[in-house]
């Protein structure tokens, strides 16, 4: 299944989902770039755009929303469990 | 939207235009609550407002209690008002009344202690509030732009799609009312925590970047004193449950309904704008006590986004309830005015900006919200100190 993800801004390294995602959909931004997502992620919540290492910023809107806890994978799911 | 923005209001004494003329029945004091109740029952086209405050603190939250009950009467949806008192508190009918002499409203008084109890007093109170509703309706209408408005934003219960499509439709709408001479204020200090970046990029001077830096560095230091490590617990359960994480994630979707005018003013709780276009008011991120300030500022209409969905309202003033998705419009439809979740099926920014103006328009000329339908209508003061 391939499910839409909003990315606002092109600084971002996450983008949210539109719908409920589960391991292996594909997730497609509306530049037409697509990736495979690794973890169930619930409608509305971010999944990764590109590999963050523990400790570097995860950017939504273009500006820091916090920081990777752990390292996280493109397809990720993004949240409290690796952000802080 | 199309054509002109034009509608029919009422002019008060001091130059400001309303969009309602309600006969205000407002209690002084918590002490005075059951009259208000009793004439509101009696009385259903009153705005009955009462509240927790009027005594038992002091120092600047005392300030604040005087400066919101007077703001919220003087706000110009209000035509008239009858001040409720007991008689022994701090914040009496007659203090509050002369803080109003400027207004040039109607405005009366009772005093529970005074005129020999609770019933007696709610007659009382009824009679009069009967005399000035007889009044209001007989005062002319006049003509109302864009310019003449003031309108309050807010966000309650947010989900991850509030910044993606109400809020930033909610900026395109503030934008064009900014264009066209009207003003609006962007609240909720608590809710600009990590969003200062583009905030700080709209302030129209070197002086309202250093006080919005002050404002929100100021709520950030007593989040952080007060919730030490929770400080993330700003956000409430539904936010994080609904995908949001981090407060700065919230606020930097938050601060896009301020659109992308240039700040002009940076201003303390409940008070008046001295300048139009946007404005930033310092004011908590719990709604009620934000919407209060902002009423007490003159805002006419409030501009309200919800992903979970809020029934919230407040008296006097319409609130206009934009979903950010459409699930949620489809869920609670007696709550909510406009569905902005269309913008995830399509629709642009821009577009759903105007609906919200062409909306905004329709309420200034006296369409109901679904908050004023369902009369909804809840005042509480934002306060710091303990009560005494």
């Amino acid at each position: 299944m391939a499910v839409t993800a909003i990315r606002v801004h092109g600084a971002d390294n996450v983008a949210v989902v539109a719908a409920d995602v589960q391991p292996g959909d594909v997730v497609r931004l509306d530049d037409g770039r697509q990736l495979r997502a690794v973890d169930v992620i619930p409608r509305g919540s971010k999944v990764a755009l590109d590999p963050i290492a523990g400790g570097q910023p995860v950017v939504r809107y273009g500006e820091r929303i916090g920081e990777a806890t752990k390292d996280i994978a493109a397809g990720e799911y993004v949240h409290s469990h690796n952000l802080a | 939207m199309s054509g002109e923005f034009v509608f029919q209001g009422w002019q008060r004494p001091d130059g400001r235009m309303g969009i309602r003329n309600h006969c205000l029945v407002l209690a002084t004091v918590a002490c005075a609550a059951g009259v208000v109740r009793e004439v509101q029952r009696r009385l259903p086209e009153v705005v009955a407002v009462e509240h927790a405050h009027g005594c038992g603190r002091s120092g600047p939250d005392l300030g604040v209690q005087i400066k919101t009950l007077a703001g919220l009467v003087q706000n110009p949806n209000v035509g008239a008002v009858v001040l409720v008192g007991l008689g022994c508190e701090v914040v009496s009918a007659a203090l509050l009344r002369s803080t109003l002499a400027s207004s040039g409203k109607p405005v009366e008084t009772v005093v529970i202690q005074e005129v020999g109890g609770s019933r007696k007093a709610a007659d009382r109170v009824e009679a009069l509030a009967r005399r000035l509703l007889d009044e209001l309706g007989g005062q002319p209408r006049r003509k109302g732009m864009a310019a003449d408005l003031m309108v309050g934003l807010e966000c309650g219960g947010s989900d991850t799609f509030s910044g993606l499509t109400a809020n930033p439709a909610v900026g395109k709408a503030v934008d064009r009312l900014v264009e066209m001479g009207g003003t609006a204020i962007l609240a909720e200090t608590t809710e600009m925590i990590g969003a200062l970046g583009p905030l700080l990029k709209l302030a129209k001077t070197e002086e309202v970047a250093a006080k919005l830096k002050a404002k929100v560095g100021r709520q950030e230091a007593r989040a952080r004193e007060i919730l030490g490590p929770l400080a993330h617990a700003v956000l409430a359960p539904g936010n994080v449950e609904s995908g949001l994480t981090t407060i700065a994630e919230k606020s930097l979707g938050c601060v896009t309904k301020g659109g992308s005018s240039p700040i002009r003013e940076v201003i303390d709780y409940g008070d008046r704008p001295a300048k139009k276009g946007l404005v930033v008011m310092d004011t908590p991120g719990y709604d009620v006590e934000s919407l209060a300030g902002m009423a007490a500022a003159g805002a006419q209409a409030i501009l309200f986004t919800t992903g979970r969905g809020t029934p919230v309202g407040f008296p006097a003033v319409p609130v206009i309830k934009i979903s950010s998705n459409s699930e949620l419009f489809e869920a609670m439809p007696d709550d909510i005015d406009l569905d902005a979740g269309t913008i995830l099926a399509g629709k642009s920014i821009d577009e759903v900006g105007e609906q919200i103006l062409g909306l905004l328009l329709e309420v200034a000329c006296g369409q109901k919200t679904k908050a004023e339908i369902n009369g909804q209508a809840v005042f509480a003061i934002a306060q710091e100190g303990p009560a005494f």
